[in-house]
């Protein structure tokens, strides 16, 4: 599945570790790299020939109309797709030079951390939500830290702190949301991928993830997809604009909201279609 | 909207909450009456002879169905040994493994089961067990009873933990976790509420059996000892006493049909408790 010599993108290979963008942030080591990758829905060609290169404790920010394959892609990259039935992958995916499509699939997903559009909490307390993680995964050190740590870094504690054992269900869907971040951090990710986290959140929830956002990106590489352009200008450093399964254009984010070298892009920020 | 018009909707609305209303009135009512039923006609047969002593030949006062009582309770718990873990286990391979080709079949095949009169079990444990063992026991009798708890318990597990949430198995599967973890640890305990009141259900309906045990446990008028002697439950006791001559087994088979639906009460009583306080502890 993996082609191994399929790298010869302009990122290949060593010099690589270096990020797409030599105007934007030249000295960023690539954390995520993506080359020729297709992908399939049964016969279904969901993505066509994909490059990009995700830069390392940097928010990249994928944006695209409905069904252009945004979230399809964020899938590949922790090789969600594989719960669902008759998908088919080709390309290479690279986690630090390591092939994704080769890797344990327990330990790529530690190191790659998922949140999803609908808050999803377990139906089981906010400690053991958190602690889930930790305890299938077996990580070391005292578990209470690594939920209060968790919590913390989602900007969740002070609200919780003492109702560690209330069901996770009585939080409100801004408090879930953070949760399901907390509980996504629990296992030390290097990549955190967002799936339009806030779609489902009031303006306020939205603001306090995206802040929360900001202070991650020390200890973590973020992919977000979003429906929403104006949080991608706010939130990312680099974004992704997708159209039918292609990736019609890659910049640093502020280029492809005010000159955007694609009349397509500019087609679509601009509101003319999607 | 004209008032005609306005007229004819007020009364079809009338009508159907009247059909409505009373059908479900008719519903209460008939669980009412057997209760109501139950009790008029047995109750008076009910003391601590009852539960206490062993059946007395007709005539003699005092006697009881004690030996009956415990004989359902033994043949209800060997036929959850048996049936339950089954049930659930394969209910978690329908909605959790199963490919369609082979969740097809066994949806098909367990529904199948679940048509198969009750007698035709009978049949199926007195040829399988009975025979070779040319003796009338427990064993049988809660083999059979376990055979009719199976796609109960199949159906019920499989309905409700498809109704946990995609998203839950995919939280899990997103932090590492295996098919087999996400399941045991997410997916089970998300929907335990449901899969067990499934397996009281499955126990309720096999509780008032008779014809499966009618050649497997046979019955008793004596205690049981052990797992492999015939044994007295009290839905053949019942059955015997009711088509009996005497106007005193009459209203002890009255009396039983009390018993059993008291003892399927408390055990549904019991279990949504013990359920509640799990779910309590967990949250």
């Amino acid at each position: 599945m993996a082609a191994g010599g399929v790298r010869g993108v302009p990122l290949a290979g060593a010099a690589a570790r270096r990020s797409a963008e030599p105007e934007g942030k030249p000295e960023a080591v690539t954390r995520i790299e993506v080359s020729h990758l297709n992908f399939f829905y049964g016969a279904r060609q969901a993505l066509h020939d994909i490059n990009l290169a995700v830069p390392a404790n940097l928010v990249t920010a994928l944006i695209g109309p409905s069904g252009c394959g945004k979230s399809t892609f964020l899938r590949t990259l922790n090789r969600m797709y594989e719960t669902q039935r008759h998908t088919r992958l080709d390309g290479s995916i690279l986690l630090d030079g390591e092939d994704v499509l080769e890797m344990d699939l327990a330990l790529l997903r530690r190191r790659i951390g998922m949140v999803f559009q609908k808050p999803n909490p377990f139906p089981k307390s906010v400690f053991d939500n958190v602690a889930y993680g930790p305890r299938i995964n077996g990580i070391e050190g005292k578990l209470s830290d690594a939920v209060e740590r968790s919590l913390r870094r989602a900007a969740l504690w002070d609200e919780v702190k003492d109702h560690l054992q209330k069901s996770a269900y009585a939080l409100s869907g801004g408090q879930q949301q953070r949760l399901c971040i907390a509980r996504a951090l629990a296992v030390n990710p290097e990549v955190l991928l967002l799936d339009e986290p806030c779609s489902a959140l009031d303006p306020v929830s939205t603001a306090k993830i995206e802040e929360l956002l900001f202070g991650l990106k020390e200890s973590c590489t973020i992919v977000m997809v979003t429906h929403n352009m104006q949080q991608a200008a706010r939130v990312s450093e680099y974004a992704a604009f997708l159209l039918d399964g292609r990736m019609i254009e890659y910049a640093p984010t502020p280029r492809l909201f005010t000159t955007p070298s694609d009349p397509r892009t500019e087609a679509y920020i601009t509101g003319r279609f999607g | 909207m004209s008032a005609a018009r306005r007229r004819w909707r007020k009364i079809s609305n009338l009508v159907m909450l009247t059909c409505t209303g009373l059908c479900a009135l008719l519903a209460v009512g008939a669980m009412v009456a057997i209760l109501g039923f139950l009790v008029w006609k047995g109750a008076g047969a009910l003391n601590w002879d009852f539960f206490a002593n062993l059946p007395a030949p007709v005539g003699v006062p005092g006697g009881g169905m004690a030996n009956a009582i415990v004989g359902t309770g033994k043949l209800l718990l060997l036929a959850s040994l048996f049936g339950l873990p089954i049930g659930l286990l394969s209910g978690v391979y329908l909605a959790e493994f199963g490919s369609r080709p082979s969740s097809f079949v066994i949806r098909y095949v367990t529904d199948l089961l679940n048509g198969v009169p009750s007698i035709v079990i009978g049949i199926f444990a007195y040829a399988v067990i009975v025979l070779p063992m040319k003796t009338f026991s427990t064993l049988a009798g809660g083999f059979a009873l376990g055979v009719m708890m199976i796609p109960i318990a199949v159906r019920s597990t499989e309905e409700s933990l498809r109704t946990v949430p995609p998203g839950l198995r995919e939280a899990s599967e997103a932090l590492g976790a295996s098919r087999t973890t996400t399941v045991v640890r997410v997916v089970v305990p998300a929907s335990f509420r449901a899969v067990l009141t499934g397996m009281m259900l499955a126990l309720a309906r096999v509780a008032g059996e008779t014809a499966p045990l009618l050649f497997t446990a046979f019955g008793n008028n004596d205690w049981s000892s052990g797992w492999m002697r015939p044994i007295a439950s009290l839905p053949v006791m019942i059955y015997n006493y009711a088509i009996s001559p005497f106007r005193d087994w009459h209203r002890q088979a009255w009396a039983a049909g009390l018993v059993l639906l008291g003892l399927v009460l408390l055990a549904n009583i019991a279990a949504k408790l013990l359920i509640g306080r799990a779910a309590e502890a967990e949250y």
